[in-house]
């Protein structure tokens, strides 16, 4: 990779923030569901070592066992209780603590409030559309933050290729399906950062699709969502005003959108707030601003196949100004 | 097993030595470049498993690559757009160009030969399958060498693989190519389904049948009912992708989950396909290494059979993250535990086996590898409980949870016992066995390396590492057990060299190695030569060889059926498929090249049309029904050579039409698998119309035709029937002549073809056109499908009064004919069917 110094920056800042592996983890889950499946799994697992070894020692026996030892495996019955009896009391009861699982999900799925938010799967990126405060939409990318302690309906839809939505430390995942929209629930135990990623195969560079998750309190939550409603912060330094005119000149706002400014573009992400993400990209940059210049020149190096072009365009200074003046998008 | 009993054997005295030696001459395999005309079970049945084997190397160097792509995060050794290419072939080869097509080799290698059957009943067309895999997959896999491999998965999802995202020839090749081979493991289920019911040896009744030769069937089974869903799948696509007809585009009422459920209807299954012959080898190495019979043997065959059943209702579980309600979810996910019964029932089978072996069980070579396996496939069995949990699943699916576990099934399941088998049964095709001391080495490198390598690979997913990515971040947790996978890797590959290193230093092709090394029960280790066995024995247990220590001798000096070829040719004994009684022989063709040339110009008709050079395409398509009619012009033998004695006083004929001749029977397995592809598309008929009913006729579409329309079709149809059925009827006798009989023939065909037209130009003139959305095209889909029937009918009708007028066709002489007639029944049943659907299901819900 080109931009390795920036990438080791990025994972300090990310071990620092999350503190450190796991931050993906299904093993370290932060959410309702993650918690269960959690239980169920090293339930299974303790099972599964169980006749692992019921099995080598059945075999160790038969081959070097004792005559006697060995008289007693050679039934009929050893192959009606160990292939039938034993499976269907373990399965039968490992089946019921599955369903009681699903159902606990089912029920915290009624319990979501509404309104949801919907996330919508590009390639390779992820839109994400709340409710603001006066019930309109507000549209962001490549984020997610909701509010800690209940349950919050995702909406997942796709108008590509199909996409999967998966935060392992939050919930299991869900299908992004053109033509559909799935709803997964989750409900973040505790504020703090997690990392999620597309988990169906979606071409190209599906594996730099990727997110952060950031769970807050409740009240943190509503003054974010309150602030991210808003318009864009204009331009304040002689750098940043410069940047937005570069920005604007050079036809950026056809893709992107910047809410208060001329750039009202659908196709790329919206970077009204683009300043207070914690990366880049879909998760494959650090955000700071000589990450957001590495990006608009050398993008199909760093995530090859994205559908930006390279902007080679810029002088050297107008790039700096532009990258200022996104960054300064809080 | 030492007991001497005054058995009376079918042929009391000495043979002529004569007769060995017209043996020979009539088995001859060809010499030279003459080898690619041979037909033979034991010769291209090792042809075929070494081509599955090259395929195998070849996937896993690919394989090789990807490890050592990810052997570090943010990697650069591979490219993005390769690696996705190379996952793509990885996964497409190992499942396609290995696994089906090696098991289906030993089916073909090892089937005949336990059987004692001096060949499978239909050898040319085993040798078409076996070439158009081999030509078809060697250009397939040829695509990652230029950059033109298809990149979207080996499941090759909707919409991902439409045009829009999938521009270029990359995913045609993959349809074109699959699809195709596909078709040859169809080929080669039927042949083993006629092969195992009709051709065992005297006496050899259902329930002494060897477990191998029951797994065949049922593997053949389930293909005959997996296979054509996909085969459907691919097709759907293909059109949609050439001609814009909307099956799986979101807005045009199609579906794209429903590629899905097409290909997971067969996906699922496939895995048994792949694990229930594998098992069979496992149940009769176990017994010869405990010298033993195996213990529960009914309960073994009712294992297979409910695998194989329970197999069809779990493809769901491969979609659980789709948003499907939760009691579906709950019916699959108890399916999918349920299926874990069978395999228990197996593995406690073996052990209990192994217990109580005489003496101590052996430990070898094929031991080895089957204890290996029967640690992994446990392993793998239980990660496969968690996967069918479906809480789990939405945490484990797609990630490296999954990888490890599929691995464990797949490799645990099928490649350990492969490489028993490969050990096991060298000395009965070899001239000497493979070496004891290298053979460990294989196995122990392999067993360390494949769970280094895929045992970390669970903490890896549950970590949170998505399948199918070409690389990661670093500091997720994933660096250091990326790492261990990708050495286990390695040392898994050395195993392999060392193994390729065996045959290269010890494999020798041809007669002469130990008759039975192992001191096994079954007839495969009867001695043999290019003929099979001299006589075919007379069977009445499990493990002939044990019962019997005197069988071989007796079967070398031609003391049981068969011990000459009475009709001069190549021939084998039909029985009855229950009991094994015999009733006829089949005269069978020898070595030709019209299976050859056939097979490649096949082939490359599918892969010329891949790259739409058409004529080019057209004419291969013009060379190959050319090379299978002459193929097929010089079968249906007649009643001419009379009936022969095959020993025990017993007078056969040496030709049979009608329900009891093998032909019919494989007539019949043919109809079976159209008529799953035509279920599966009634399936993904009434599963649009439950997606976007909208779009039905007399909503989003045109008012459906009026009734005349179907009506006439109907009667065009029933009136083809009744054409067929009195040509039947009008079969001449030997050497006489009726016209009307080859004009009804030829009627028949035509009448349904004139009705597949009526039917397109009915829904045509409503103003409907295929691609305006997903009704429209189901409704001309029905008819492509029905075309296609007709088609082959055309030919078949042709080819029937063809040989009217050369005398080859009377009411004796009447397979060529007969096989026609039954497909066209079919067909019109089917089609009549079609009218039902196409017509009155619109009015129904409307």
């Amino acid at each position: 990779m080109k931009n390795s110094a920036a990438r080791l920056l990025f994972l300090a800042t990310a071990m620092a923030t999350s503190g450190c592996a796991g931050v993906q983890s299904a093993l370290m889950p932060r959410g309702e569901e993650a918690i269960e499946v959690d239980r169920l799994f090293w339930t299974i697992t303790g099972i599964s070592a169980f006749v692992t070894g019921l099995v080598v020692a059945a075999v160790a026996v038969a081959i070097f066992g004792p005559p006697r030892w060995r008289d007693r495996l050679d039934k009929d019955w050893i192959v009606w209780g160990g292939g039938v009896v034993f499976p269907v009391v373990v399965l039968t009861g490992v089946f019921i603590y599955g369903l009681i699982v699903l159902r606990s999900g089912d029920v915290r799925a009624r319990e979501a409030e509404e309104p949801g938010i919907t996330v919508v799967g590009k390639r390779w990126w992820w839109e994400v559309v709340y409710t603001g405060p006066n019930g309109e939409p507000v549209t962001t990318a490549n984020e997610l933050r909701i509010p800690a302690g209940r349950p919050i309906a995702i909406r997942l839809e796709s108008d590509n290729v199909i996409h999967s939505f998966w935060v392992p430390r939050l919930a299991g995942k869900l299908d992004m399906i053109p033509g559909r929209s799935n709803v997964l629930t989750l409900e973040a135990t505790e504020p703090g950062l997690s990392r999620g990623q597309c988990a169906e195969y979606c071409g190209g560079a599906h594996a730099l699709m990727a997110f952060y998750v950031e769970v807050l309190p409740q009240e943190e939550y509503d003054d974010w969502l309150a602030h991210e409603a808003s318009d864009a912060r204009p331009p304040e330094s002689e750098q940043e005003i410069q940047g937005q005119e570069v920005f604007m000149r050079s036809g950026c706002g056809a893709c992107h959108s910047i809410r208060g400014t001329e750039a009202n573009g659908v196709i790329g992400p919206d970077l009204t707030h683009l300043g207070s993400r914690h990366s880049l990209a879909a998760a494959a940059l650090p955000n700071s601003k000589a990450a957001i210049a590495t990006w608009i020149v050398e993008n199909q190096h760093i995530k090859p196949e994205n559908l930006m072009p390279e902007y080679r365009i810029f002088e050297p200074e107008e790039l700096d100004a532009v990258a200022a003046y996104l960054e300064s998008l809080e | 097993m030492t007991e001497t009993t005054e058995r009376k054997l079918p042929n009391e005295g000495n043979r002529p030595k004569e007769e060995v030696d017209e043996l020979l001459r009539i088995w001859a395999m060809p010499k030279g470049f003459r080898l690619v005309t041979a037909v033979n079970n034991t010769v291209i049945g090792l042809l075929y498993i070494g081509a599955a084997f090259a395929f195998f190397i070849a996937a896993g160097v690919l394989a090789l690559l990807m490890r050592t792509q990810l052997a570090v995060p943010e990697n650069d050794f591979l490219s993005q757009d390769l690696y996705n290419q190379i996952f793509t072939v990885h996964g497409t080869t190992m499942m396609f160009l290995f696994a089906v097509p090696a098991v289906e080799a030993l089916g073909v290698m090892l089937l005949p030969q336990m059987l004692a059957a001096r060949d499978l009943p239909f050898p040319r067309l085993s040798a078409f399958a076996i070439w158009a895999y081999v030509v078809g997959g060697t250009v397939f896999f040829s695509t990652v060498l230029y950059d033109q491999a298809p990149k979207g998965g080996w499941f090759m999802y909707t919409p991902l693989t439409l045009k829009e995202f999938s521009p270029g020839d990359n995913a045609d090749f993959w349809l074109l190519g699959i699809g195709f081979i596909e078709i040859s493991a169809i080929a080669g289920a039927i042949e083993i389904v006629v092969g195992a019911l009709r051709t065992r040896p005297p006496g050899m009744s259902l329930s002494k049948m060897p477990i191998f030769g029951w797994a065949m069937l049922i593997f053949a089974a389930m293909i005959m009912f997996a296979f054509p869903a996909v085969i459907l799948g691919t097709m759907l696509l293909e059109i949609e992708r050439s001609f814009g007809w909307p099956f799986f585009t979101a807005d045009k009422g199609g579906d794209p989950v429903l590629w899905q459920h097409l290909f997971w209807f067969f996906g699922h299954p496939e895995v048994y396909i792949i694990f229930l012959p594998a098992a069979g080898l496992v149940s009769m190495i176990v017994p010869t290494m405990a010298q033993r019979p195996l213990i529960g043997y009914n309960l073994i065959v009712v294992a297979l059979i409910a695998t194989g059943f329970f197999s069809f209702g779990l493809w769901v579980h491969h979609m659980f993250t789709t948003g499907i309600p939760s009691l579906s979810l709950a019916f699959f996910s108890a399916a999918s535990m349920a299926v874990a019964v069978p395999s228990g029932i197996q593995m406690f089978s073996w052990i209990a086996t192994i217990a109580g072996s005489k003496g101590r069980f052996r430990i070898n070579t094929p031991s080895l590898f089957v204890l290996g396996f029967i640690f992994i496939f446990t392993v793998g069995g239980l990660t496969g409980i968690m996967v069918a949990l479906v809480p789990l699943d939405f945490q484990v699916h797609d990630t490296y949870f999954v990888v490890a576990h599929f691995h464990y099934v797949l490799i645990g399941g099928m490649v350990f016992p492969l490489f028993a088998t490969f050990y096991y049964w060298t000395p009965m095709v070899a001239k000497r066995q493979l070496s004891e001391r290298l053979g460990r080495w294989v196995f122990w490198l392999m067993f360390v390396g494949f769970n280094v390598a895929f045992f970390p690979m669970h903490i890896t997913g549950l970590r949170g590492m998505p399948r199918r990515v070409w690389t990661y971040e670093s500091g997720l947790g994933w660096d250091w057990l990326n790492m261990i996978s990708t050495v286990g890797a390695y040392i898994f590959a050395a195993g392999v060299a060392i193994f390729v290193i065996d045959l290269f230093r010890n494999f020798r092709a041809g007669e002469g190695g130990p008759d039975n090394p192992w001191n096994a029960g079954t007839l495969e280790w009867l001695p043999n030569d290019v003929y099979s066995a001299r006589s075919v024995p007379l069977i009445d247990s499990r493990e002939p060889l044990w019962d019997h220590p005197t069988l071989p001798q007796e079967v070398q000096e031609g003391r049981h059926f068969l011990p000459n070829a009475p009709t001069g040719g190549r021939e084998t004994i039909v029985t009855s498929a229950i009991e094994g009684k015999p009733q006829y022989i089949i005269q069978m063709p020898g070595p030709g090249w019209s299976p050859f040339i056939a097979a490649v110009f096949t082939a490359s008709f599918f892969l010329l049309l891949t790259i739409k050079l058409v004529i080019p395409a057209v004419i291969c398509a013009v060379i190959a029904v050319g090379a299978m009619l002459y193929w097929t012009w010089g079968l249906d033998p007649g009643p001419d050579k009379g009936e022969v004695e095959i020993g025990a006083g017993l007078k056969v004929p040496t030709y049979m039409s009608g329900p009891s001749s093998h032909s019919w029977w494989a007539m019949i397995v043919l109809m079976l698998v159209a008529s799953s592809l035509y279920i599966a598309y009634v399936f993904s008929y009434l599963y649009l119309w439950v997606v976007s009913p909208e779009f039905w006729a007399g909503r989003g579409s045109p008012e459906v035709p009026d009734w005349l329309w179907p009506l006439a079709d109907a009667g065009l149809i029933v009136l083809g029937t009744l054409c067929m059925w009195g040509a039947g009827r009008l079969l001449p006798k030997p050497g006489e002549r009726r016209l009307l009989m080859p004009v009804l023939n030829a009627l028949g065909p035509l009448l349904l073809t004139a009705a597949v037209a009526l039917e397109i130009y009915a829904h045509w003139q409503t103003g409907l056109t295929p691609t305006a959305n997903s009704y429209g095209a189901m409704v001309y889909m029905q008819s492509v499908v029905n075309a296609q029937l007709a088609l082959a009918l055309l030919f078949m009708g042709g080819f029937a009064v063809a040989r009217y007028f050369a005398a080859r066709l009377d009411c004796e002489r009447r397979v060529s004919f007969d096989n026609g007639a039954l497909l066209y029944y079919y067909a019109a049943g089917q089609a009549l069917f079609g009218l039902v659907l196409i017509h009155g299901f619109p009015r129904m819900v409307i």
